[in-house]
């Protein structure tokens, strides 16, 4: 996906036979990113497509967990079947500890040369990136990156993986048709998250890693935490308010905040904002910024780019405030307002500072 | 033995894609004057390379696979201060996908390291046009190079002892990685300023000589590794992305007041999720 496709070629519309060694190939594959004791919520969200794909393919779902024994593997086996793993692969090492690139190359494909899967799902997280550009390239086979869209071809059986190109303008889909496993990474919160059944359990096949600490040439010297947590708070925060260039001035940003304060919300921007040095690089919302799935979403003087769509139409409502009525944005907002941001905001600061006193009296 | 650190910078020529507009008709990528820029985050790269020349001594090569119009993009880079610059270049090369695009920019690498072994490839995070932050790694692994992906910093790095020493962006803090030179880095964004040139670069930018090579110059036999042919993925359908089923529901106040507006506004929220007071949690809400 380097080179962006002015015009899909005709013969990828062809769906190729699929040769016969690539007939081995079968189930579904999630990677379980566990890093310092912890899984990295990403995993839950692509085993929930996984399972998707899977009932359509009428194949089974696997995680696949990789880490030192007793850092959190026992916890992120058990809840890979809660959300809807029907096996685990687990590889258990101390070399597993922290992650680098070869020794999680390594146990992952070997995993995969053994066991075959037809596609292998990953996070578009920094370790997630890192691990499969090396792995599809070790495989020699076909990656789509950062995909928002997963679906299975009606007649290929192949993985359609839907993903934006050229800088965001345009979607695309992509078939791996003729090698195995078919690669597909996601970024964090752009797959809703299933609900989990802690009913269910399933089987573990544990594998070795063939590797020793002299084979590795990489050494983790440190690692040092972010100080500012922020950043995971507004992926996951439940009503998000945002500006954009229709504020016009840096000192704007605070009519951005002011209603984010009154509504205990977290607040972020589109991207020219960053450029500007208007609000910290955490901040930005859209593909190469933040995806954000709050219950509300209130975005004001913010086009709608698809840049910033892709980032944001996964909340559950979204209210957009912008003075032109043709804005892109109200093409995907629920609720739109035309109206100068500089005026409707602080008036909505109001409204719901009215409106919460009343509640609490009510209350 | 070489002195200094011999440097190969990946950039990538890419539409300035801010400027592309769709076709309202024909769902087609206009392309017609769109200006071509070098991609953004190899910047971060290149101002990387030079900055390591300037402590360490060395050269700095800068190379792109593209069409040859790319050569202005090899320019610029030498404008800000490389010291030579190789256009890869063949019709074998049209349509690469990841795979694809690291299997000819590793063989360009390799014929540079027959010549001078190289000690570190450098990539940006990603380009702004295929956006997949995955030839850096592809790079590393046809190579056999150790791979540092998301570099903010490059506190040591130790020619003779063949050691480097990155900070690596990492999901919830900064790994501190050791590794042994040749290596593979990609550079985030936002970690550096890249130069102004010299006047004496700009100069000698406008008359350098660009190598160009084709397939075959790089040193590949195999052209079924190359481009479409070589490229596992396919793309299937492009197309601009629906609005959504209805448009969104304008919201008008009794008059046009901005506050009757944010009234009607709040009104139309809650009556929609009845629970939203409810998540309004914080204390200082009420205050
Ligand atoms: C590779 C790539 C990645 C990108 N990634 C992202 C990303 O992750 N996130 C992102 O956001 N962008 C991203 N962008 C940029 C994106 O294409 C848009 O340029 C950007 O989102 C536009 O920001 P904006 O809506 O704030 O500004 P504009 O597009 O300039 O829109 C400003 C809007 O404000 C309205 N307005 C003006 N005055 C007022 C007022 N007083 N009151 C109310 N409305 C007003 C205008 O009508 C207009 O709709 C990316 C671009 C590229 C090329
Ligand atoms: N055609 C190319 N020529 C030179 N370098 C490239 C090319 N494509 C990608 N790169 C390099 O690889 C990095 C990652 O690109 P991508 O995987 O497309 O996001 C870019 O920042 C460039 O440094």
């Amino acid at each position: 996906m380097s080179e962006t496709p002015a015009k899909p070629p005709a013969r990828a519309a062809k769906s190729k036979e699929l040769p016969e060694h690539l007939k081995a190939y079968r189930h579904v594959w999630v990677f379980i990113e566990l890093e310092h004791g912890r899984v990295h919520s990403v995993s839950w969200e692509l085993l929930g497509e996984a399972r998707k794909l899977a009932d359509t393919l009428k194949v089974d779902v696997a995680g696949v967990v990789l880490g030192p024994a007793g850092e959190g593997t026992d916890q992120a086996v058990a809840e890979a079947f809660h959300y809807g793993a029907d096996q685990v692969y687990l590889v258990e090492d101390p070399l597993l500890t922290n992650y680098r690139t070869d020794p999680f190359t390594k146990a992952l494909t070997d995993l995969v040369n053994t066991h075959k899967p037809e596609i292998l799902m990953l996070g578009a997280s920094t370790l997630g990136r890192d691990l499969a550009g090396a792995l599809a390239t070790t495989l020699a086979t076909g990656l789509t990156a950062d995909c928002t869209e997963l679906a299975i071809d009606g007649t290929s059986r192949a993985l359609a993986a839907t993903r934006p190109t050229f800088g965001g303008s345009l979607l695309c889909t992509i078939m791996t048709l003729a090698a195995r496993p078919q690669m597909a990474t996601v970024r964090p919160r752009v797959m809703s998250m299933p609900e989990p059944d802690r009913s269910r359990a399933g089987p573990v096949i544990r594998e070795r890693l063939d590797m020793v600490e002299e084979d590795i040439v990489t050494k983790v010297l440190d690692f040092i935490p972010d100080a500012d947590t922020n950043q995971a708070q507004l992926a996951f925060a439940d009503i998000v308010v945002a500006g954009g260039l229709g504020l016009q001035r840096p000192e704007n940003v605070q009519l951005v905040k002011d209603l984010a304060e009154v509504l205990g919300a977290e607040y972020g921007c589109s991207r020219p904002l960053i450029q500007k040095g208007w609000m910290t690089a955490d901040r930005q919302i859209g593909q190469t910024g933040k995806t954000i799935r709050p219950r509300l979403y209130i975005a004001a003087g913010i086009s709608g780019a698809i840049q910033h769509r892709v980032g944001s139409e996964g909340a559950d409502r979204i209210l957009a405030i912008n003075t032109d009525p043709n804005a892109p944005i109200f093409d995907f907002a629920h609720h739109g307002i035309v109206g100068d941001a500089l005026e409707i905001l602080p008036a909505l600061t109001e409204a719901f500072r009215a409106r919460l006193a009343v509640d609490r009296l009510a209350g | 033995m070489s002195q200094g650190l011999t440097m190969v910078v990946c950039i990538k020529q890419v539409p300035d894609s801010a400027q592309i507009r769709v076709h309202p008709v024909t769902n087609t990528i206009m392309r017609q004057g769109v200006p071509t820029i070098i991609n953004p985050y190899d910047l971060f790269a290149l101002e990387q390379a030079l900055a390591l020349r300037d402590q360490l001594g060395g050269t700095v090569t800068v190379l792109t696979m593209g069409p040859q119009m790319a050569e202005t993009s090899l320019r610029k880079a030498m404008g800000h201060g490389a010291d030579r610059a190789i256009l890869l270049t063949d019709r074998f090369f049209a349509g690469s996908d990841t795979l694809a695009t690291s299997f000819a920019l590793s063989a360009a690498i390799g014929k540079i390291n027959a010549e001078t072994p190289v000690d570190v490839v450098f990539t940006g995070k990603q380009t702004i046009d295929g956006d997949t932050a995955q030839v850096g790694p592809g790079i590393a692994r046809r190579m056999g190079l150790n791979q540092l992906t998301y570099v903010s910093a490059i506190p040591a790095i130790d020619k003779a002892a063949g050691e480097i020493t990155a900070h690596r962006r990492a999901e919830g803090g900064v790994q501190v990685l050791k590794t042994k030179l040749p290596c593979l880095v990609t550079m985030l964004e936002g970690t550096n300023e890249l130069r102004r040139g010299s006047l004496p670069d700009v100069l000698r930018a406008e008359r350098a000589e660009i190598t160009t090579w084709n397939a075959k110059d790089a040193g590949i036999e195999d052209v079924t590794k190359c481009g479409l042919k070589g490229s596992p993925t396919k793309v299937s359908k492009v197309f601009a992305p629906k609005p959504r089923s209805e448009r969104a529901a304008m919201i008008e106040g009794a008059d046009a007041t901005p506050a009757a507006i944010a009234a009607a506004a709040v009104e139309t929220l809650v009556a929609a999720d009845p629970a939203l007071p409810g998540v309004i949690t914080r204390p200082s809400a009420l205050a």
